[in-house]
């Protein structure tokens, strides 16, 4: 009898361990908990690149995270990436001149929004779109500016503003 | 009146023309048998002549390649699975290994049958289980595990878990092999009291001639796939056969040889063999 | 001549071999209705298939991911992106080592173990006692065992693949300093719930729960009823199951994570 109830409780305890397992993976591991419905509201903002930002990447101000992206599209007018933001609701009352960057976490981390706070006292209502933005740098553009920022130098002390290669 | 009835009753196991093959080794060649209603019946030969087999093919669990088995009129290799399953509810059969489940006590062996078939309360089932325990004398076991037995209480245990289902034939294979003298004694009584208690039909398979010669109603000597004699104990005793002479009274040679079929001896041991 | 003859009888073998094997399944399948009605007996099996299995999940679970941690550490630090640590440990564990570790831990474990009983069960004629008793050993005995297994493998596979997160983070961030935040933010950011924890974990684990089950009590129904058959069954137990989960997590993780078209 008792050792049967042993092996019971002890199939009990190792369901419920494997349940528990699995809801750790789900909610601390893929993090499902931070996207939807949790209060968060929404700003907008547009970016001639958005580089390797990603739905679920993370926005922060000052280094520490306040959100997450919620929606990448293209705004069918301009041509522009349109960002959608999601800022936990703890995190309200933004300046509406705060201004956004596409930043990248070391030198081939991933890239996230950074967000810098102005200094008006007007702030952000769910659905402003963010004024001022700074597109992702792309390290190919980087590099071909800096080449041709180098020809133009040595083309430059040259004195031969005419030449062109 | 009954004593009449019981001799022109038809016979519960009817076995005809059988023929059984492994491979391409006869087993049994065309072989007919009859085992009668509410008797014990022993089935002897010697060992390797398929009297395992035998009872496999009475239980269905080999199928022949000729031949019919009947228990009760009903051909048990035609028989729908299902059919075949409550059929075999009728069917005890004591293995020769005993066969007991070695996870579970002596008291769920035996309670196995019951609870696998019927839907029983526990008082009942415990009821059951000490009265088949009671029969073959273990019902102060109950607790032990079958690795705790002795060979003759592992067999006896077995005994009372075939006869959970009261059933109305019981098979025994080579029941007294490897039993000291006092277990054999129990086991002989036993299998005559449950044959003539519960009113079942007995099989006894054994190459014991003495203790299966000392219950059995009816003797069958089977040997080289076929039946070489058949008779009442009295009968076979009496018996000029040569055959049946020389295996009821244990003689190492005679028309049976002592030796498996081989080439030459002074041959075989000349050679230089492979393994060598 | 005779090499192609005895080619050709081993091929033979082999797939009537498979014939058994999913006649055996579809037994199996076809009296699952007779062991869900008896949970009583899946809970018993439960505890030696999944219970007993836990200290080597648990512990092989610890290793693999601190193992990740520094080897993942030692890599990346050299981009300067060691706080992909999470990611990178989450993905490999939740995508493929944890499904795929815990199915091979599971059949030297669990799955060696149940060859070997139901093997011993058919030569000391436990199964052919049963059946005379007009009891399926199809449906009595290797069924709880195989329903319990398919339910054991995936849970291994979750705890085994949470402990080795953890294990990571061990290493990770309680030794070499990666920043405990970045380490589940990171991992947050690229883990998705319903690619890599539903195909990865659970889907994964589910497929290979039901190949290392099928095979342990099929080899053990199948095995010759002597101790050198008993002995064969059980390699082959583990050996066949081992190749299957390799093969089929190949598979699986080009038709669930793509790579190829
Ligand atoms: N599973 C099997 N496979 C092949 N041959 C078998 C098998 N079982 C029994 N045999 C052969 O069938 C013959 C009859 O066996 P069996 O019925 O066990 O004999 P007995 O019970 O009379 O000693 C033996 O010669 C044995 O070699
Ligand atoms: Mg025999």
């Amino acid at each position: 009898m008792s050792t049967s109830r042993i092996v019971e409780t002890l199939v009990g305890l190792f369901v419920a361990l494997g349940i528990v397992a699995l809801f750790f993976l789900s909610l601390q591991v893929s993090g499902i908990s931070q996207l939807g419905g949790e209060r968060s509201y929404r700003i907008y903002a547009r970016f001639e690149n958005v580089g390797g930002l990603k739905v679920r990447s993370p926005v922060s101000m000052a280094g520490v995270r306040i959100g997450r992206v919620g929606a990448i599209s293209i705004d069918p007018q301009t041509f522009q990436a349109l960002v959608e933001l999601r800022i936990d609701s703890q995190f309200a009352d933004l300046p509406v001149d705060t201004s956004a960057k596409i930043l990248t976490s070391g030198l081939l981390g991933e890239q996230y929004v950074g967000l810098e706070a102005g200094g008006a006292d007007a702030v952000l209502k769910d659905g402003s779109t963010l004024k001022l933005t700074q597109s992702a740098l792309v390290l190919e553009n980087i590099i071909g500016q800096f080449l041709f920022s180098k020809a133009a130098e040595g083309s430059g002390s040259n004195a031969a503003p005419a030449a062109k290669p | 009146m009954s004593e009449f009835s019981q001799q022109t009753a038809p016979a519960l196991v009817r076995i005809r023309g059988l023929s059984f093959r492994r491979d391409t080794r006869a087993i049994f060649d065309n072989v007919d048998l009859d085992i009668p209603r509410g008797k014990v019946t022993a089935i002897m030969g010697p060992s390797g002549t398929g009297k395992t087999t035998l009872l496999r093919l009475i239980g269905a669990q080999l199928r022949p390649q000729l031949g019919r088995v009947e228990i009760d009129g009903t051909d048990v290799h035609r028989l729908s699975r299902r059919d075949l399953y409550v059929l075999r509810r009728r069917i005890g059969m004591l293995f020769q290994s005993g066969a007991l489940f070695t996870d579970l006590s002596v008291f769920e062996n035996v309670a196995f049958p019951l609870r696998e078939h019927y839907r029983l309360p526990e008082r009942l089932v415990r009821t059951l289980v000490l009265m088949k325990l009671e029969a073959v004398g273990l019902r102060g076991a109950r607790e032990l595990m079958p690795a705790e037995l002795s060979g003759g209480m592992a067999r006896r245990v077995a005994l009372a878990r075939a006869i959970a289902l009261d059933p109305l034939l019981m098979m025994y294979d080579e029941p007294f092999t490897g039993q000291d003298p006092i277990s054999m004694g129990v086991l002989v009584k036993l299998i005559r009291t449950l044959n003539d208690a519960l009113g079942m039909t007995s099989v006894v398979v054994s190459h014991d001639v003495a203790e299966a010669c000392s219950i059995a109603d009816y003797v069958y000597l089977i040997s080289g796939g076929k039946v070489v004699a058949h008779g009442t104990p009295a009968e076979l005793g009496r018996a000029d056969s040569p055959w049946v002479d020389q295996f009821m009274h244990g003689l190492a040679d005679g028309p049976v040889p002592f030796h498996y079929p081989a080439r030459d001896y002074a041959a075989d041991l000349l050679e230089d063999g492979p393994n060598t | 001549m005779n090499a192609l003859a005895s080619l050709g009888r081993r091929t033979l073998d082999i797939l009537a071999r498979m014939g058994r094997a999913t006649f055996c399944l579809l037994q199996i399948l076809s009296g699952l209705h007779s062991v869900l009605i008896r949970p009583r007996l899946i809970v018993a099996q439960m505890y030696s298939v999944g219970v007993l299995s836990l200290p080597i999940i648990l512990v092989s679970g610890l290793f693999v991911g601190m193992v990740l941690g520094l080897q993942g550490y030692t890599t990346l630090v050299d981009f300067g992106a060691a706080e992909s640590l999470g990611t990178v440990v989450a993905l490999s564990l939740v995508r493929e080592l944890g499904p795929v570790v815990a199915a091979l831990l599971y059949a030297g474990r669990a799955g060696s173990a149940l060859t070997a009983e139901i093997g011993l069960m058919k030569a000391t004629e436990q199964l052919a006692g049963m059946e005379m008793m007009a009891v399926d050993p199809v449906r009595r005995v290797l069924g709880p065992r195989f329903v319990a297994g398919v339910f054991a493998v995936p849970l291994l596979a979750a705890i085994f693949t949470a402990v080795g997160i953890l294990g990571g983070y061990l290493v990770g961030v309680g030794l070499l300093g990666v920043d405990d935040g970045a380490y589940w933010s990171q991992m947050q950011a690229k883990v998705q719930w319903g690619k890599d924890i539903l195909n990865g974990v659970v889907l994964k684990s589910v497929i290979f729960g039901v190949v290392a089950n099928w095979i342990a009590v099929f080899e053990g129904y199948d095995a010759v009823p002597t101790s050198a058959g008993i002995g064969r069954a059980t390699t082959r137990s583990v050996v066949n199951t081992s190749l299957a989960v390799l093969g089929l997590d190949f598979i699986l993780t080009a038709l669930l994570f793509g790579g190829i078209r």
